[in-house]
């Protein structure tokens, strides 16, 4: 996975509460058998009416968002199914960074797992962001969100900030502990 | 020190633990369908890994598969493709399949009990949200993501911070046990709690309306855990629950033995602390129905469609998505529910596809013909409900009422298939999802239980099912 970096982009704001990964990514393009091609189809039913013509009022179709790599959004994003299409989605897109107050935890963890860094915030910052954000930094390092003369501190748990800067391979590290496994296999497991 | 049934499984399935860090833990049953599963086997040839234990690992094709007849080819070249990865896959890592000519073939959380793979104070992962259906059998079980699938299938182990506790207590017993079920009371939940009520929890049911339930009723209110946001759902496992998995085809040998260590110990211990409590009190319950585009957007069947500023008390994100639900299904506020009419009726689902789904629904309709308006249609969980069904000659009772019997899958709960609905059709369904579009794209869902269902079919709208003779 790639190392995380600093982010500094314009902020899409997506003023919703529980975007469930249904909008995210409908079902008809589960069915492909790669990661990567989502982007194309990341909120569909909401960018896009009669199957390709962007509807004008959605903020994915603003121009001034095209190259945004931070999603601010609303309380319970990314609630409902498991489907990890929807972290390939966002990321796929050009998101790296989604800000909310609260995430599903299913997606939460999925985020991880792609690179993509999902950040909890409390309301009253969310608020701040969507009043005054126009351009903002995302400094995973120092945990901070930086905007004009305003600077956010955020809480990470620490093995998941070491993932994403190190770029880590989740099943390499925990192949290290093959021999835990193997004892736990032999003496505890009832199955 | 007195622990809760979910922190003892927790703690027997431990491999690896650590200060502030998630905990390793071994998964004793993984469950592989073909949506959530090609990218996780391509990681795997990549890195040249190996499934590490192909006998706890076992796949099925379900959410995809057409649900009309098996002989023919499946149109739907994409469907196909991802189905024939599967097969590959399966056999170039050594899974055992239950593909979709087998008689094992189902909602992979349908067959998992009825094939006797899940099991008590077991760890049971898939990569689907409604894995937690398992928990009624007393077993810790949850979805995950696809980059998971491959982590559970190269490792068998799955990192997890400790979720925390949520003790859901239902007491008292409903008025009506036909017309009240496991649905009513599961809607009822997450109406009083939310979609994000139980978000990092592990939830456990309890109290004297939980356990009087079947274990198919209790994998009902198992499944939609999730749809409250919780990590897992679980009811203590009871003599109900070893007795639905005796003799079942995957049960260990030992399983007597298993069964004496469960009645020891799946519970959770006497003055054992929740972190968080919730009671509800059953004799309250009345049939539910959805009104708008998330599971809490729920009310009874003899109230109204509410009005956005009185659902939302207050919240104006909640008011603003209240009015884009209301808009989006079409409904204005104060109609009543039994006013709102139907096109579509779909009674299946890993919610409500199980036999005693299909035969409550059985009892409404039986020698009666459903409105000419509707197009109803029952998809059984597996094949083996398919078959015990036909042995009691429901599917005669469901097609000569005008419902299409298929065959079994995951069908038009998420609209893979050819099952879904057309834009701004308005469907009566049993399914555990009424997002924006889940069914089809502008397809308007209303989430019931299987009886309130068949009954809507009958008469083209909702009806307080409670006015039936059901005995």
């Amino acid at each position: 996975m790639e190392q995380f970096k600093k982010i500094k982009s314009i902020v899409t704001p997506l003023d919703k509460v529980n975007v469930d990964t249904d909008q995210i990514i409908p079902k008809q393009f589960l069915k492909l058998v790669q990661k990567t091609g989502f982007g194309q189809y990341l909120f569909y039913d909401w960018r896009f009416e009669n199957g390709d013509k962007p509807r004008e009022d959605f903020v994915l179709n603003d121009p001034k968002y095209y190259d945004s790599k931070i999603l601010l959004t609303r309380d319970n994003f990314g609630c409902g199914s498991s489907r990890e299409h929807a972290a390939w989605a966002l990321l796929d897109y050009g998101f790296r960074v989604i800000i909310a107050p609260s995430f599903a935890d299913i997606f939460y963890n999925n985020c991880f797992k792609n690179g993509v860094l999902p950040i909890s915030l409390d309301s009253q910052s969310v608020e701040k962001l969507f009043n005054n954000s126009f351009e903002v930094e995302v400094d995973l390092q120092n945990q901070t969100i930086t905007t004009g003369d305003m600077a956010i501190p955020f809480e990470i748990e620490r093995h998941r900030k070491k993932t994403l800067l190190e770029g880590l391979d989740d099943i390499a590290v925990t192949l290290q502990y093959e021999d835990k496994i193997t004892m736990y296999e032999k003496s505890k497991s009832k199955f | 020190m007195s622990r809760t049934l979910f922190e003892k499984i927790w703690d027997s399935h431990i491999v690896l633990e650590q200060v502030n860090g998630p905990s390793l833990l071994y998964v004793d049953r993984h469950l592989v369908h073909e949506v959530t599963s090609p990218q996780a086997f391509d990681g795997l040839r990549m890195n040249k890994r190996i499934v590490r234990r192909t006998d706890l690992t076992f796949a099925t094709m379900d959410h995809n598969v057409p649900t009309t007849d098996r002989s023919l080819p499946i149109v739907d070249q994409i469907s196909s493709r991802q189905i024939q990865v599967l097969e590959k896959n399966c056999k170039d890592f050594g899974i055992e399949l239950f593909d979709i000519h087998s008689p094992n073939q189902g909602i992979v959380h349908v067959i998992g009990p009825e094939l006797g793979i899940t099991l008590p104070g077991a760890t049971i992962v898939c990569g689907d949200s409604h894995t937690s259906t398992h928990g009624a059998f007393g077993a810790l079980a949850f979805g995950i993501g696809t980059s998971d699938v491959e982590h559970v299938l190269a490792t068998q182990c799955i990192w997890m911070e400790k979720p925390t506790t949520f003790e859901i207590k239902v007491e008292g017993k409903r008025k009506n046990l036909h017309a009240v079920t496991a649905k009513d009371i599961i809607l009822s939940i997450i109406r009083q709690i939310g979609t994000a009520g139980g978000t990092g929890t592990v939830i456990e049911y309890r109290g004297e309306s939980i356990s009087e339930l079947t274990m198919e009723q209790r994998m009902t209110i198992c499944n939609m855990s999730i749809e409250a946001g919780a990590r897992a759902g679980l009811v203590a496992p009871d003599e109900k629950t070893f007795e639905f998995l005796r003799g079942k085809k995957y049960v260990p040998k030992n399983y007597d033995e298993l069964v004496s260590h469960w009645r020891e110990n799946l519970k959770s211990d006497t003055g054992a602390h929740f972190d968080k409590s919730f009671t509800l009190h059953a004799d309250k319950i009345l049939p539910q129905v959805s009104w708008g585009t998330n599971p809490a957007m729920t009310t009874d069947v003899t109230g109204i469609v509410p009005f956005p500023e009185e659902y939302s008390k207050g919240n104006p994100d909640e008011e603003k998505a209240a009015h884009k639900a209301l808009q989006y299904m079409n409904l204005k506020p104060g109609m009543q529910i039994t006013e709102i009419s139907l096109d579509r009726i779909f009674i299946g689902s890993c919610t409500n596809s199980r036999l005693e789904d299909l035969i409550e629904a059985s009892k409404v309709i039986k020698g009666k013909k459903i409105s000419p308006k509707v197009r109803a249609m029952v998809v059984p969980g597996s094949q083996l409900v398919k078959k015990q069904a036909e042995q009691l000659g429901l599917d005669k009772i469901f097609k000569n009422a005008g419902f299409e019997w298929r065959e079994s899958g995951c069908s038009m709960c998420l609209g893979m298939n050819p099952d879904i609905l057309a834009s701004g059709e308005r469907c009566a369904s049993t399914s555990n999802r009424n997002f924006e579009g889940r069914q089809g794209a502008g397809g308007r869902t209303h989430l019931v239980s299987p009886i309130m269902a068949a009954a809507a079919a009958l008469a083209g709208h909702f009806i307080d099912v409670r006015e039936l003779d059901l005995d």
